[in-house]
């Protein structure tokens, strides 16, 4: 029954693609009048005025150049032509790099809020202000800090993804039933071990939820702070690619950047899944 | 009672009220237990049975007097002193056997892993729970979780035994079962068991003592009642006992009536908080022979 209703899904999903495609494929596949004019005159006016072609690029064109990324993904001719699959390392690295900090930062810092009331209500008013920052906004402060565009992005992931971890973090900790603390207490459980085996493994499906939120804003963020700073990265690609006037680039980045999201999204899923515990 | 192996002596509680002020929960309350007794606590919800439990086990402590074990004042929690929780606490992300060998490794944190095990082992074996050591407690039911929560707190070889409504939560005959094993596996060890209860019938068939406690707030321990029933007693016919009924009746006159009425008691009878009067039901009830042909019934009537 269960894969009944899969395959029903599948089938569904591959129509509505379709129907998309075919939409998109019609809306773009021109309809102006050809107008008779001097052949020199066309190509300096280009195919759209000339011939009634869509400005926007049809589905073909995507899935060609697509085809063509696929192909060779890591090629680097200078600066401004590199490879999609180069510029995606670059993002994935920063995200990584600034996640991973955030990670070292947030959890034992959210340990330590969630364990101790007058920490939490120490540190609550920063977290208040911080947190609703836009993370974008820290980015003329840290260039002008660290004086590295590429640092700068890494930073402003940390501080984008340190807050869902931290709050969550800080709240499964505190909220840890209070029957299995006292089953620790009964035991004569010290502190390190109480975190490690009764608090950790309590809180870590909480804790997970956090870093999948944070993973998500960190991949949004990425792709607006390498706009900014430029250099490398698929951000970068995106408005390169928008200055080339290069459409149907552009659309292909939209849609890898949403693959990779969709990826890294997965893999935190499949990790929360397994610290999960039924009660 | 010259040994006392647990000395409760004069402790209070008492919490800030939301309203401003204190509640008091008891105060200067005496109970003293011999080694190898079974005691069982009655009263009314909120009466501070779980206070006292929780006191006894250093999870709470009391705002006036000291509780004193095997001749030492307590300080906090105690591998010495094992709790079976009403809701189990049972860890879910560890199974049956990670949550006994949890619990054994706090006791000894010397012992390797096989050590560990066979400890276990020996005590999953005990609640009837072989077979069962890989399962996580959202597979088990109701009782077999109960029975794990037992294994836990034996297989730290404790020399008391705190169980807080232990079978409250389980349908009848799983709690049946559960009583005798429980009845079985202190009568073997010679545990010294603390419990906490609602269950009138619980309370004669495991307890030596049961201590009738009255309604809080300002809960005192209005009376002893000693079981007549023997030592050896069986679930089939420990109801069938001549006195049965006569402590069945005096517990339940008590709940029914005299735990709110007992405070106007006290006054009249020079009650001393110290020396909490003994009551030994030993007369048959005399409702209960109905020598004149009347219906008991018609006593309840006759009380309304």
């Amino acid at each position: 029954m269960k894969h009944y209703l899969a395959l029903r899904a599948a089938v569904l999903s591959l129509f509505l693609f379709a129907v998309f495609v075919s939409a998109w494929h019609l809306a773009t596949s021109g309809s102006g009048t050809i107008a008779q004019m001097d052949p020199e005159y066309a190509k300096l006016i280009g195919a759209t005025a000339s011939q009634g072609k869509s400005a926007m690029p049809g589905p073909l064109d995507v899935g060609a150049k697509i085809w063509e990324h696929l192909r060779n993904p890591f090629y680097d001719r200078g600066s401004n032509d590199k490879g999609v699959g180069i510029q995606l390392a670059y993002s994935i690295a920063r995200v990584l790099i600034g996640y991973g900090i955030a990670v070292l930062v947030a959890i034992p810092i959210g340990f330590l809020i969630g364990m101790s009331p007058l920490m939490s209500k120490a540190l609550d008013p920063f977290i208040q202000v911080m947190k609703p920052i836009s993370p974008l906004a820290w980015m003329p402060l840290a260039l002008y800090t660290i004086k590295d565009s590429s640092l700068s992005s890494i930073f402003v992931i940390f501080i984008c993804s340190l807050w869902p971890m931290l709050i969550n973090t800080a709240f499964g900790v505190a909220a840890v039933r209070k029957e299995w603390l006292n089953v620790a207490r009964t035991l004569e459980v010290g502190t390190i071990r109480r975190a490690f085996t009764i608090i950790l493994p309590a809180a870590a499906p909480t804790i997970l939820t956090g870093m999948r939120i944070s993973i998500g804003i960190a991949w949004l963020v990425i792709v607006a702070a390498e706009m900014l700073v430029g250099g490398t990265g698929i951000g970068y690609f995106v408005w390169n690619e928008w200055n080339n006037l290069s459409i149907t680039n552009v659309i292909t980045a939209i849609l890898v950047i949403g693959v990779v999201g969709m990826v890294l999204d997965q893999m935190l899923a499949r990790l929360t899944r397994l610290v999960t515990f039924p009660e | 009672m010259t040994d006392k192996f647990i000395s409760i002596e004069g402790i209070t509680r008492r919490f800030p009220a939301p309203s401003g002020g204190t509640t008091t929960v008891f105060e200067d309350l005496w109970l003293s237990m011999s080694r190898g007794e079974f005691v069982c606590i009655i009263g009314h919800s909120g009466c501070g049975k779980t206070t006292v439990l929780n006191i006894l086990a250093g999870l709470d402590a009391p705002s006036e007097g000291t509780v004193i074990v095997d001749n030492q004042s307590i300080e906090g929690p105690s591998l010495d002193r094992a709790v079976i929780f009403q809701s189990h606490a049972l860890l879910p992300w560890r199974s049956v056997m990670g949550n006994v060998a949890y619990a054994v490794s706090s006791r000894w944190r010397r012992y390797t892993q096989r050590q560990i095990h066979a400890q276990a082992q020996k005590f999953i074996d005990l609640v009837g729970l072989t077979g069962a050591e890989h399962k996580r407690p959202a597979e088990l039911s109701g009782g077999m979780k109960q029975r794990v929560g037992i294994a836990r707190a034996l297989s730290i070889e404790p020399k008391i035994m705190l169980m807080d409504e232990p079978f409250s939560a389980l349908d009848a005959l799983t709690r049946g079962t559960l009583q005798d094993e429980v009845r079985r596996i202190c009568l073997e060890t010679g545990q010294t068991v603390f419990m906490i209860t609602h269950d009138v019938d619980e309370a004669i068939y495991l307890a030596d003592r049961v201590v009738l406690m009255t309604n809080g707030p300002d809960a005192v321990l209005a009376e002893m009642v000693v079981n007549p029933l023997p030592k050896e007693r069986k679930r089939s016919d420990f109801h069938k006992h001549p006195l049965y009924y006569g402590v069945r009746n005096h517990i339940i006159d008590f709940l029914v009536s005299r735990s709110k009425s007992f405070a106007g008691e006290m006054k009249s009878s020079g009650y001393d908080r110290r020396q909490v009067p003994v009551v030994r039901p030993g007369a048959i009830e005399p409702a209960m022979v109905s020598s004149n042909g009347e219906p008991p019934q018609s006593r309840l009537a006759a009380a309304r």
